[in-house]
């Protein structure tokens, strides 16, 4: 029964888990289209190069 | 695709990196995956284009972020759309079940969370997961050091509140749907008088 610091335990287990929600989306694969993206905003410039 | 050599360090390359980062701000911005996805593009194409007001050396994560954020907030300003749909994606990354040894149920945490004000959001995740200073906080959002430490705070406060006013609750509605496959066919309701 460890109740009673309950509200100081509190701000620590907000900052674990707004870190864990975090941590979920940074640790997923980034969708390809951002891959795709980046590609075409290369070869766009590489045109404008020429 | 041509492999230009001639081109040493273009800051754009380092975006890439920056990629996972900016879903995870803007899925805490739009609570809503496809939302932050469409967001990081229109951050990323805007990025890409003004790479010349990025001074090279400076924080390009920071940089970033403020394109996003200020991406967010303008076209929320033109859709005019105070209340967003929440397509519970937020808590739709997870899939935890609500624990009972007197830690924050996870889903709790999140129902609190995206009732947060945007504002309030952006500076809790910038200095409470991104690793951010206030400093580096204070800047990506255009605004004093101190009020984001106000924001953060109240953040903090009001996400408390909602989990106090929850964490009754939320206990009762665990035993309540323990009770409710028990007692499954009984009548529930008419003892109210």
């Amino acid at each position: 029964m460890t109740q009673d610091n309950s509200k100081t335990s509190l701000d620590e287990q907000i900052e674990e888990n707004l870190r864990k929600v975090y941590q979920r989306t940074l640790e997923e694969k980034v969708p390809d289209r951002f891959q795709i993206l980046l590609e075409k905003l290369k070869e766009q410039d590489e045109q404008h190069d020429k | 695709m041509i492999n230009n050599d001639s081109t040493p360090a273009d800051p754009r390359d380092e975006i890439v990196t920056h990629l996972p980062a900016m879903r995870a701000f803007a899925l805490s911005l739009t609570r809503n995956r496809s939302q932050a996805d469409d967001l990081v593009q229109d951050a990323v194409v805007k990025a890409w284009k003004n790479i010349g007001s990025f001074q090279a050396g400076t924080n390009m994560r920071a940089w970033l972020f403020t394109i996003l954020r200020n991406t967010f907030y303008s076209d929320r300003r033109k859709q005019k759309r105070e209340v967003q749909d929440t397509d519970g994606a937020f808590a739709a990354t997870l899939s935890e079940k609500p624990q009972h040894d007197g830690r924050l149920a996870m889903a709790d945490f999140e129902t609190a969370f995206v009732q947060l004000k945007a504002e309030q959001r952006e500076a809790l995740v910038l200095v409470g997961a991104s690793g951010f200073s206030y400093e580096e906080a204070a800047e990506t959002c255009g605004v004093a050091v101190g009020t984001i430490k106000s924001r953060v705070n109240r953040a903090r406060k009001h996400l408390i509140e909602l989990m106090d006013l929850r964490e009754d609750e939320a206990l009762e509605l665990t035993d309540q749907e323990t009770m409710a496959v028990v007692t499954a066919g009984l009548p529930v309701r008419g003892n109210a008088a």
